[in-house]
């Protein structure tokens, strides 16, 4: 155990990059994500088919795949780079992966939140004469993501353990799950302490995260 | 009738006229997405190229992704034959090893959740959180790193390492004890739920009869909750089937690393990947259509379909474009993003 907290700040360092990766992938799969939900309801058939061909298509791809379409494929067979450091230019890399291939995932959440709101809170608001977009804005989607809040916790917690491809699909950032096979591989501490660690570390990520959103969604929730 | 089709009015003169705008927004919106993803891998940007609005920049360049010999290997039996077929096996070999034990992992723990004695909720409880918690990737690290872990435990405890080549781990072995760990927690969280859905009564009546608590669970309770989780599971095995990928990363030859060698051998990435996602896409979805087709056979016959319960570790509910009318988002259904 002394190896392994010797290597103390391998470890602090790896989780700081799975920490920073998950938060900016959370806002921005966030962000797309509600944009595909008001896509997928809206009454405009092209955006609706748009929307439903991308999150089928992300939706089944494996993140490996996405991942490496991002670091092989875009970054390094076409040298598109997004910051000036190797380090942070991968890293925007998987946020931009993980974003697009989470946004799936908190979209399908939305979209059945969406049909948890109940028929006449839509008719009322139309009989008020709400246009669609004030009717999603005001009425729909604030009634739907606290019906949500749950769901879309599990989606988050799914993309901190996700971050752990980043590291190998191509792209190498310093995160967690590599700094644990760095230190498998150069023999630098005992394999099942450090595992241990790496495991309780992921658990003090995730644990807390379930219980907060669980607690959130019930306190939220929409009573009827 | 879903919400979706109640947020707005059947649309007027005027609506019909915006919605076509719209539409046309959204194809010029799509079509310059597309043309800029085939200007980028067509390499028509940066120093040197021509300018945009010259035809040679939409021009097929021979050095971009698009050019014709890319392809081409795609067309010859080799490839097929020599990377993706195998490739395929492979992906199927491990995601069937895998989808066995882990639906018998799920079954011993989930039921072992269940138990009247507390010791095995307890361990059943601790084993199934673990192991939904932590990264899939660490486990298949820690699965590849065990036979040095055994000798480092050995040599501590004083004893002789192992004799060289006695106990190894191959990249199969790997791939599927960290898809079956897994998989099998999440699977068990849904039988959990499913034998919990089953109605009381149902149990009572046979314990009436003097049942033990075994034929209880066996002969009353497991066959009516089978029905009802087969969605969940069916949908927790396209997940499983999806994660197989992460074999790539430690050099199982699966079908990734079947298109990471294809993209290598013939410069060809883009065109690899494209196809790759392609075959992936087609075999989740028919996997999801079958779910769909199963809770949708549920509905008709009166049935709820399981999902399991809300705890840190999983997941969204898995919906399909069509999903039966307002379902509401069971909180937490099977099915890692």
């Amino acid at each position: 155990m002394e190896a392994f907290l010797g290597n103390l700040d391998k470890v602090i360092d790896g989780f700081s990059w799975t920490v920073r990766l998950t938060l900016c992938s959370a806002l921005f799969s966030f962000i797309l994500g509600v944009v595909l939900t008001a896509m997928r309801v809206s009454p405009v058939p092209m955006m609706r088919g748009l929307a439903t061909v991308y999150v089928e298509g992300i939706r089944n791809t494996p993140l490996t795949l996405v991942l490496l379409f991002c670091g092989l494929g875009i970054n390094s067979a076409l040298g598109v780079a997004l910051a000036d450091s190797v380090k942070w230019d991968v890293f925007w890399w998987a946020v931009i992966g993980l974003s697009a291939y989470t946004a799936c995932f908190v979209s399908e959440s939305l979209r059945a939140g969406v049909n948890t709101v109940p028929l006449g809170q839509v008719e009322a608001a139309r009989s008020l004469g709400l246009t669609f977009t004030q009717n999603l804005r005001l009425i729909v989607l604030p009634q739907a993501l606290r019906s949500v809040v749950g769901p879309l916790g599990s989606v988050l917690i799914a993309l901190t353990k996700n971050t752990t491809i980043a590291s190998v699909a191509g792209l190498g950032v310093q995160e967690a799950s590599r700094q644990m096979k760095l230190m498998f591989d150069q023999g630098i501490a005992p394999v099942i302490p450090t595992f241990i660690g790496f495991a309780l570390g992921f658990l003090i990520l995730t644990l807390p995260t379930g219980f907060f959103f669980g607690w959130l969604s019930k306190r939220v929730a929409v009573a009827r | 009738m879903t919400v979706q089709n109640v947020l707005f009015d059947a649309p007027g003169p005027r609506a019909r006229a915006r919605s076509r705008v719209f539409s046309v927004v959204t194809v010029l919106a799509g079509l310059v997405l597309l043309a800029l993803i085939y200007l980028g891998l067509n390499r028509s940007f940066g120093e040197g190229s021509p300018p945009l609005s010259s035809p040679e920049a939409w021009q097929v360049n021979p050095e971009g992704q698009w050019a014709a010999e890319r392809w081409a290997p795609f067309l010859v039996a080799e490839t097929w034959t020599g990377y993706i077929i195998p490739g395929l096996q492979n992906t199927l070999t491990a995601a069937l090893y895998a989808a066995v034990l882990a639906i018998l992992f799920g079954l011993v723990f989930g039921i072992g959740r269940l138990s009247q004695h507390a010791p095995i909720r307890w361990i059943s409880g601790a084993v199934v959180e673990f192991f939904r918690g932590i990264p899939l990737l660490m486990l298949i690290f820690f699965t590849m790193a065990l036979p040095l872990a055994v000798n480092q435990f050995l040599t501590a405890i004083g004893s002789d390492p192992l004799p060289p080549r006695t106990f190894q781990v191959d990249a199969l072995a790997a791939v599927v004890v960290g898809l079956t760990l897994y998989n099998g927690s999440v699977l068990a969280e849904v039988f959990r739920a499913g034998i919990n859905a089953v109605p009381k009564g149902q149990a009572e009546a046979a314990e009436s009869l003097g049942m033990r608590r075994t034929q209880v669970l066996w002969l009353i309770q497991i066959p009516q909750a089978i029905t009802s989780m087969m969605p969940a599971i069916v949908a927790q095995l396209v997940v499983l089937l999806k994660d197989s990928a992460l074999g790539y990363i430690i050099a199982f030859p699966e079908l990734l690393r079947g298109f990471s060698l294809i993209g290598t051998r013939y410069g060809n990435v883009i065109p690899a990947a494209i196809i790759a996602a392609a075959i992936y896409i087609v075999i989740n979805i028919s996997l999801s259509r079958l779910a769909i087709w199963l809770e949708r056979r549920n509905a008709r016959r009166g049935k709820a379909s399981a999902h399991a319960a809300a705890a840190p570790g999983v997941q969204e509910p898995p919906t399909g474009p069509e999903d039966p009318a307002p379902a509401g988002p069971a909180p937490d259904g099977p099915g890692r993003p």
